[in-house]
């Protein structure tokens, strides 16, 4: 199938025990794409991630991913076929450098252009600070660290939880410059972000998730803040 | 002079003592599992020592050969077959689920060994010793326990620190959520904490079946022993699990040379002053 896209989610159910989080949601990723998926807290984002990263089981043939189905893959299954996600609130291992937690984001040894090298190229102040303790770094370097170590697994799709979470607007400005040149070499994306700003300056397509179903779906130019805000809030 | 020789005795068997309490550290510091299997799967490696002498003619030292393989196998097994599906939020499962198979362990080695006591002969090692001045000697066999021990606690540091399974044990043990978005397959990793563990285990427990009598009801008296080590020195602390070891052996040799019904009862009272005292343990800090 050359035309499959990247990623294919459809009709995806999510559950947290007798809780339903997610209702038929769809999402399509092409190769190189962004999708932006955005909504209020508790709109389901973080859990169609989860899903998409293997963190949560779903129907197998519910997400498709380079055409094979991924749905019931455990997470460390889900990174070895390509995809990488930077969690929200960076969850950066705390006993481990800031190197040793790029080299585990490595350690799968897929193929591709990431390595330490090219992460220091990007963040140079990472390497000034390869040995410190990761929860030393400041907020920003810490997401630095959290999208490097994403990038080290070389994934053909990065899945980026609220990135711009608890960061001051200069360092998020200077965060989502970073990503817009990580993905500009090829690398596809899902961004699902409250700074709605960031997220539709750099997506292709936009998603806005309400109480766990689709609410708008469409190209991000084509998207006007009067649709947005509609389905953000459900008005 | 005497109470020299009483100290360094406390110390060298304090060596086997850390040796009990390694493996333990290692588990809860990894996978916050709490074995209560321990002590008897310590046993179980004695036993094991002791067919493979019987079986092969071996050495007890050289059964290590043997021995360590085969209880690692043991344990990689254990945790992939068993302990992994008690592994959650809750400790209570696998604390319930060790408690069963400490049950398990020693009424399947009653059955198979009978209750008899037994002891593995290291020949003229036993009684062989170094003397360092008028009435203070020190065996070689303990010395060469307690060099294993610190051997031992020297190269979990160094692996968990300096090689990759290392990172990924302390990664684990982080953050098993987020481990698994790195490739890492927590379940191998378990079983591969737990793999070490019995290989030390298998140490201590040829060890133990060299020093003293054994018989399937031995362990549980080990798992305190290691369990007390690990609190004296701090939970998670590699270092501190030495020290522990070493006190609990000097305090006990002291309460045994004051009055030999002492000795057990002076370790206990060690560790309860160090639960109230400094709960977190001496060396709580040295892994952060």
């Amino acid at each position: 199938m050359p035309d499959a896209p990247l990623l294919h989610v459809e009709k995806l159910d999510a559950h947290y025990g007798d809780f339903q989080a997610l209702f038929g949601v769809s999402l399509s990723v092409g190769a190189g794409q962004v999708a932006a998926v955005i909504g209020a807290n508790g709109a389901g984002k973080s859990t169609l991630l989860n899903s998409i990263a293997g963190l949560i089981a779903s129907r197998t043939d519910a997400i498709r991913f380079q055409g094979e189905p991924i749905g019931t893959l455990s997470a460390f299954r889900v990174v070895q076929r390509g995809i990488a996600l930077v969690p929200e609130g960076r969850r950066l291992f705390p006993s481990l450098s800031v190197e040793e937690n790029l080299q585990i984001g490595g350690q799968i040894r897929r193929p591709g252009p990431w390595n330490l090298k090219r992460v220091y190229e990007v963040f140079p102040v990472l390497e000034e600070r390869r040995h410190q303790a990761s929860m030393s770094l400041s907020g920003g370097q810490q997401q630095m660290v959290a999208i490097g170590r994403a990038l080290m697994s070389n994934p053909a799709l990065l899945l980026c939880d609220e990135i711009s979470f608890g960061l001051a607007p200069i360092v998020v400005r200077d965060i989502y410059a970073h990503l817009r040149a990580i993905v500009a070499q090829g690398t596809a994306a899902v961004i699902v972000e409250q700074d709605i700003g960031q997220a539709l300056a750099m997506a292709d397509r936009v998603t806005c998730l309400q109480e766990g179903r689709v609410a708008l779906e469409g190209r991000a130019g084509e998207v006007t803040r009067a649709d947005i805000s509609a389905a953000y809030f459900g008005v | 002079m005497n109470w020299v020789n009483t100290i360094l005795q406390g110390v060298l068997v304090g060596g086997l003592y850390a040796m009990f309490a390694a493996g333990l550290s290692l588990i809860f510091g990894v996978m916050k599992l709490v074995n209560i299997a321990h002590g008897d799967l310590i046993v179980l490696a004695a036993y094991v020592a002791l067919m493979a002498t019987d079986a092969l003619g071996l050495n007890p030292i050289a059964s290590l050969i043997v021995v360590v393989p085969v209880m690692a196998g043991v344990g990689y097994a254990l945790q992939r077959g068993l302990l992994n599906r008690t592994m959650g939020d809750d400790i209570l499962p696998p604390l319930l689920v060790t408690f069963g198979l400490s049950v398990i362990l020693q009424n399947g080695l009653l059955e198979a060994f009978s209750a008899d006591s037994r002891r593995l002969q290291a020949g003229a090692l036993e009684t062989a010793s170094l003397q360092l001045a008028d009435g203070l000697s020190l065996g070689v066999l303990p010395l060469i326990q307690f060099g294993l021990a610190v051997a031992i606690i020297a190269g979990l540091h160094w692996m968990f620190y300096h090689t990759a399974i290392g990172r990924n044990f302390r990664a684990v043990s982080d953050d098993p959520r987020v481990a698994q978005l790195m490739g890492l397959n927590n379940r191998h990793v378990f079983a591969m904490a737990m793999a070490l563990s019995l290989a030390i285990v298998a140490v201590a427990g040829v060890f133990l079946a060299v020093r003293t009598n054994f018989d399937p009801a031995t362990g549980p008296a080990r798992l305190i022993f290691g369990f007390e080590a690990v609190i004296i020195g701090g939970l998670s602390s590699l270092w501190g699990t030495l020290l522990g070891g070493i006190l609990l052996g000097v305090v006990q040799a002291i309460g045994a040379e004051i009055d030999p019904g002492w000795q057990v009862l002076a370790g206990h009272v060690a560790f309860l002053a160090v639960l109230a005292f400094r709960p977190q343990g001496l060396l709580a800090r040295a892994r952060t």
